[in-house]
């Protein structure tokens, strides 16, 4: 088990490598370059320009350095190099700050998880463990109770999460509740109660709510249909025992398969929400990074999210194997 | 020997988009104590249904019992409340399944599989059931019982799985054990492994057995006695060796025409029966096996002639006699 565990983890590297040169040359490939600025305001003179690519490296070859010298001393692998020693570069746009500091440095004197990353994190585990907590036994009414009002309602409900944009439910709900019943702030400056958490929290977590439903509603009625069920039902076992201990059981193997790489579709897929509720999370770091060319910044939040990625489908690789004895992890 | 179970005029439809599907239509018969019933028919003709008819084991919906008794130990099975039907479910009157392979979970040990039923029942502690759960496991001949306890249904072959099925159906001693087609998932060698064991614990054990199959081979060295079905109704009733010897029904003639046999001079090709069973969801006025039979009159269309005794100990449901006639 712990090898197979550290060959998961060893596999990370070249599959990290791959992230970086892939996101490198598609982020190279686009038009533009860090010091453009809005063509209405005051430009970058090119003078200034040089210098700067100077001072970042920016005036080295891309990939490979032909031009007498290291041959790989060139902007790529001058940026693998930095990011293994921790060192994921400056933000061209944020003057004075690495990246690193933007994503995980908290603000003076607060805890880690009030960084960027960690309020990004936060609110991602906020929101799966609300389409968790409601989606499974939504899912498992709905089919114990098929064709009944309840079913109907629920499915209503995750046709309307799976079919409704995150955004166009935020921009309802922040009119619903900041504009109409002035419940919350429409713009949310203090996030120390948990209580300004719930509505974006609701909002992320919604899509996954709703895929969870559909997916464990379905898988229950496909293992209400199984001899085995019927062999617990001759038994003799009460229909709470059955449903419990035979049914879920089986049927949400699939389900906390998907758990994982929810969660990390959900850290890093939040910057929408964090837009709309001017939440202070990595997402919004991440998507502004892009538009201004912001390479390093670009870079780091990629990679960060591929590890989160990569940790998530190798945490569910292993619950799977706790889960369904027929799969034998570590082999 | 008094009747342990009794069954009286029971019926089983499902409601599905397409009609009501008469699946069980009004069939009678009594079980003794100790006795092996052996029930055969082809597939769909309501043996299945009407022995979990007997425990309510049909899904409701689209299935119901809409009539009939079933009288065991003076309570009638149909009219008990969920718990205590439930009480009467893998203690009384247990079942084993057809197909040992998706009739276990996947994700319990056997051990725990096993153990429920005594908890439940029994009301052992995890300690105590555990025990037993090993006893019967040695009792049906698996190997190595108490390391078994804690493998799971896919580190068992096919007749090792059906032996643990039977560990579970006999865990709680049960007056009757019902088993729906239990061999015919398994290859010959096991399935004579399994009816063996099955005859060897119903020595030791004295339960009633009711015994569903497609394979006149099997059953006719394990039952007493056999019931015909065909198409929800039961056509013929009666001791093994008068059906073998003195089959009275069209049907169990064309049955026992179509088993392959070795002692025969010139094999000839088999023989089977002509046409397809009715519908079940518009059966006929007259008797279901009109369209197929080869002694029909001009009363099979009109009238469906009632079980009616033929002989001692012998029930069939014809208007026509065919007996010295050899299969």
């Amino acid at each position: 088990m712990i090898s197979y565990i550290v060959r998961r983890l060893l596999w990370m590297i070249p599959t990290l490598f791959f992230v970086a040169l892939i996101t490198f040359i598609l982020m190279h490939a686009a038009p533009g370059g860090p010091w453009d600025r809005d063509l209405s305001a005051r430009q970058v003179d090119p003078r200034t320009q040089e210098l700067l690519n100077k001072e970042f490296g920016l005036d080295k070859p891309l990939f490979i350095n032909t031009e007498g010298g290291n041959p790989l001393d060139s902007q790529f692998f001058n940026y693998i190099g930095g990011a293994l020693r921790g060192n994921l570069g400056p933000s061209y746009r944020q003057r004075g700050m690495n990246v690193e500091d933007i994503l995980f440095k908290p603000p003076e004197g607060k805890p880690i998880w009030n960084s960027k990353f960690g309020y990004s994190l936060r609110l991602g585990l906020l929101a799966l463990g609300l389409a968790v907590l409601f989606g499974i036994p939504l899912g498992t009414i709905g089919a114990l109770r098929r064709n009944t009002v309840i079913d109907y309602f629920s499915l209503l409900i995750s046709t309307i999460g799976i079919s409704v944009p995150s955004f166009v439910l935020a921009i309802f709900l922040i009119v619903l509740l900041a504009g109409r019943l002035k419940l919350i702030k429409i713009v949310q400056q203090d996030w120390s109660s948990p209580g300004a958490w719930i509505v974006p929290g609701v909002i992320l977590g919604f899509g996954t709510f709703a895929f969870i439903t559909r997916l464990t509603r379905s898988q229950m009625l496909e293992v209400m249909q199984q001899d085995y069920v019927r062999t617990a039902r001759a038994k003799g076992l009460s229909e709470k025992v059955v449903v419990a201990r035979h049914m879920l059981r089986n049927a949400l193997i699939p389900v906390v398969t998907i758990i994982g790489p929810a969660l990390a579709g959900l850290v890093t897929g939040s910057f929408i929400i964090e837009q709309m509720f001017s939440f202070p999370g990595s997402g919004r770091e991440f998507v502004q990074s892009i538009s201004r060319r912001d390479y390093s910044m670009i870079m780091g939040t990629t990679l960060l999210y591929a590890v989160l990625v990569a940790l998530a489908n190798l945490t569910v690789d292993i619950t799977y194997g706790f889960l369904d004895p027929r799969i034998k992890v570590g082999k | 020997m008094g009747a342990l179970l009794e069954v009286k005029d029971l019926r089983t439809q499902f409601f599905t988009q397409d009609g009501v599907v008469n699946a069980v239509n009004g069939i009678s018969y009594t079980l003794d104590e100790g006795e092996t019933l052996g029930i055969v028919g082809e597939s769909g003709c309501g043996k299945s249904v009407g022995v979990m008819s007997l425990i309510r084991l049909i899904p409701m919906p689209p299935g119901k019992v809409v009539g009939g008794e079933v009288w065991f130990e003076g309570r009638d099975l149909l009219k008990l409340d969920d718990d205590e039907i439930r009480q009467v479910r893998g203690n009384r009157i247990a079942m084993i399944f057809q197909d040992p392979m998706t009739s276990l979970n996947p994700v319990l040990t056997v051990g725990r599989q096993i153990s429920e039923a005594l908890e439940l029942h029994l009301g052992l502690d995890k300690q105590q059931a555990r025990r037993r759960s090993q006893e019967l496991l040695e009792l049906v001949g698996i190997p190595g019982a108490e390391g078994r306890l804690d493998n799971y249904p896919h580190q068992f072959s096919g007749g090792m799985r059906q032996r643990v099925m039977i560990a579970m159906g006999l865990s709680c001693n049960p007056q009757v054990l019902i088993a729906d087609e239990p061999t015919t998932a398994l290859d010959v060698t096991i399935q004579a492994q399994i009816v063996d064991l099955v005859k060897r614990l119903r020595e030791e054990l004295g339960m009633a057995i009711i015994w569903i199959t497609h394979d006149l081979g099997v059953v006719a060295g394990l039952a007493h006695r056999m019931i015909v079905m065909y198409a929800g109704f039961i056509v013929e009733e009666a001791t093994v060796k008068e059906l073998y010897s003195n089959p009275r029904h069209p049907y169990t003639l064309g049955l026992l025409g179509s088993l392959p046999r070795l002692d025969e001079d010139r094999p000839e090709r088999l023989r089977s029966i002509e046409g397809l069973p009715p519908d079940l969801i518009d059966l006929p006025v007259g008797c279901p096996f009109y369209a197929r039979c080869t002694w029909r009159i001009e009363r099979c269309l009109q009238e469906n002639p009632p079980l009616a005794f033929v002989a001692h100990q012998h029930k069939a449901a014809c208007w026509v006699d065919v007996t010295g006639v050899t299969a």
